[in-house]
């Protein structure tokens, strides 16, 4: 039973055809959806936050996961993105006439938050661990009370009004896009280092590695992706606050990236699918809805105490369901593990082709 | 021509000078043993050439070119490897990513290349396959190119070291207390080793050892360091019976 299951599950990830097959017929859907009304508002919506979360689980995966670091600055590259792609939208770009500008407004998000990047980056060369999570929670706070203190963005009223253009196409192919990107980076000799850093920083410089520069580069790529998300999110919801990219926006991203499990692109697409939908579950009103059935005596003080105050106890008990992630399943769903899809053929194929061959020209044996 | 050459090389932490009036002529080719009792500045040593440390005085330059003041990788990538006392393999890798990390300095690609997948990125990430998994079949160990380094015995771990450090492709190579751990029958297999690593890849050799029975048996030249100073010089033969080594040495038994 649990052999044909095992290969059952070999066979899948050979077909590595099915890929690109599934992307396409994705990419299909994506249009499809809010053409035909396939699926209702809601639940379109919820798919699209899936996608924005999956790019920000994904790319802070890259810090947390693939390096090692324990970032909490997400929130506030995904800030500078949004608001730099808002402002964009409502104040220079004629996108009303030319809704083709949409996507240079996201990728300017995205660019400023990578410069953003640059800033978080260049501590990270002399401090690691603790100390280096402090600095990101500094950062956090620090662009969040810049935007309050900026009225010309809106200070802390935020922006609202912002034109709804993301659509369930555009979240498609900036996911696709995420993980293709942070695929590549991963299994290249920057993505190599990045893990060997991990490992052991010095060893890894005595092997010729450019710690800083793969540093740099993590740093960029993750919050160039963080921009885009929150580009993408500004013109999802509409409206964007500085309260909307706090510490706890940042915990959302880190139960993501931890409960998928770190390093692993496959783990935070999981994550972050299970934790969105967990969330939308969660909401006082589907709560409300799917305790109904229960009589009104028991109902009513439970949703008059209870129920009703979700968003509060939101505050307590995601902080803790992060520390708990981290202390009991340190792994996550698959952690240090990947999609077989994901991994290039030369890399697969390099790791488990079982020497053919003995070297004739061997070195004199140790053992 | 002289490989590696140290110059009135002083290093200190705080009050204590762990490497003081230091020098040293590497000839290429050459293999060179550095002895000395605990605490004797050897690690030191190494650690001063590749860059961990930046020497408080003197000068150190690798065919012409000065070391002091450059980074660990760019000293790296000047073709210098080295080993570990302790092991430091990257213990949750592979066993072929370990090998293919070292190939960072030579893989010759822009971010831009690897981020997008074109230009020089396929060919170079296929010639650094090929070029690892020859160096893991050289060493025997093709076969676990997808183990997790740290489930390898002992043994393979420091030889897998080796293996890693001969993919930075280097001129000099620097092996500290490679036969630690080993029983004589290993020791005597390492030496053959080291001899033939030498002649493979044309080398040349700095080696710190405790086990004399190494050393005398494959350098051509040794130093003998106490304290941070170099107490003696010169072949084994000289080496062992000299007066200071003698000295430094007694109550950690004979010498030889
Ligand atoms: N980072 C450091 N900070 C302070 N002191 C150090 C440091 N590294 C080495 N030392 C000191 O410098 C001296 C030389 O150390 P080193 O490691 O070079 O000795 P060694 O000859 O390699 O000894 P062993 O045979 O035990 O490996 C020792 O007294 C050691 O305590
Ligand atoms: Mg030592």
């Amino acid at each position: 039973m649990k052999s044909a299951l095992h290969n059952g599950r070999e066979w899948l990830a050979a077909q590595r055809w099915l890929l690109p097959v599934l992307l396409l017929a994705g990419f299909g859907l994506a249009f499809a959806i809010p053409e035909y009304n396939l699926l209702n508002k809601y639940v379109q919506l919820v798919v699209m936050y899936v996608g924005i979360n999956i790019i920000l689980a994904v790319s802070l995966n890259l810090v947390n996961g693939y390096m090692g670091e324990f970032s909490l600055a997400h929130a506030g590259f995904m800030a500078v993105g949004a608001y730099t792609a808002a402002l964009l939208t409502m104040k220079v770009l004629p996108v009303v006439a030319y809704p083709a500008l949409f996507p240079v407004a996201i990728l300017a998000g995205g660019l400023v938050a990578a410069l953003f990047g640059l800033i978080v980056a260049v501590p990270s060369f002399k401090t690691r661990g603790d100390y280096l999570a402090l600095i990101t929670l500094a950062f956090l706070m620090i662009v969040k009370s810049l935007i309050e203190n900026i009225d010309y963005i809106g200070g802390p009223r935020g922006i609202p009004g912002i034109r709804r253009m993301t659509t369930l196409p555009w979240v498609f192919f900036w996911v696709v896009v995420t993980v293709w990107v942070v695929r590549n980076f991963v299994y290249s000799k920057y993505g190599r280092g990045v893990l060997s850093i991990r490992e052991d920083e010095i060893a890894s410089d005595l092997m010729s590695v450019n710690t800083r520069r793969v540093k740099f580069l993590a740093f960029t790529v993750s919050s160039f992706f963080a921009g885009i998300a929150g580009g993408l999110f500004a013109h999802l919801l509409q409206f964007i606050s500085p309260r909307v990219f706090d510490i706890i926006k940042t915990t959302d991203i880190l139960i993501m990236v931890y409960l998928g499990g770190i390093a692993s692109i496959g783990g935070s697409i999981l994550g972050a699918a299970t934790y969105t939908v967990l969330l939308e579950l969660l909401r006082p009103s589907t709560v409300a809805a799917l305790l109904s059935w229960l009589p009104a005596i028991v109902f009513e003080p439970l949703n008059e105490h209870v129920i009703k105050h979700l968003g509060v106890w939101r505050m307590v008990i995601m902080p803790l369901a992060l520390v708990l992630v981290m202390i009991f399943w340190p792994r996550g769903i698959m952690g240090l593990r990947e999609f077989r899809w994901f991994i290039p053929k030369r890399d697969l194929e390099a790791h488990h082709r079982i020497a053919a061959r003995e070297e004739k020209h061997g070195a004199p044996h140790g053992h | 021509m002289a490989l590696l050459t140290a110059t009135n090389v002083r290093h200190c932490f705080g009050g204590l000078c762990a490497l003081a009036d230091f020098n040293l002529n590497l000839e290429t080719g050459e293999l060179m043993g550095v002895i000395g009792p605990n605490g004797a500045g050897k690690t030191t040593l190494f650690n001063l050439i590749t860059g961990v440390y930046r020497a408080s005085e003197g000068s150190i330059q690798f065919k012409g070119t000065e070391l002091v003041g450059k980074t660990p990788h760019q000293i790296t990538a000047l073709r210098i490897g080295r080993t570990f006392q302790n092991i430091r393999l990257f213990r949750d890798l592979s066993v072929l990513d370990n090998v293919r990390i070292a190939h960072y300095a030579q893989a010759d690609y822009s971010p831009l290349e690897a981020l997008l997948q074109i230009g020089r990125y396929r060919r170079e990430e296929q010639r650094i396959i090929e070029n690892s998994r020859r160096l893991l079949a050289i060493f025997h160990l093709e076969a676990l190119a997808g183990e997790t380094a740290k489930n390898l015995p002992y043994g393979l771990q420091r030889r897998l070291e080796i293996a890693r450090a001969l993919a930075i492709g280097p001129e000099l190579l620097l092996l500290d207390e490679p036969a630690a751990g080993m029983n004589p029958n290993e020791i005597d297999l390492l030496m053959e080793f080291i001899l033939w690593i030498r002649k493979e890849f044309n080398l040349t050799i700095l080696l710190i050892e405790h086990q004399m029975k190494l050393v005398m048996g494959i350098c051509e030249r040794m130093k003998v360091l106490d304290f941070g100073e170099t107490i003696a010089e010169g072949p084994p033969e000289v080496i062992q019976n000299h007066p200071k080594v003698l000295e430094a040495y007694l109550g950690e038994g004979p010498v030889g």
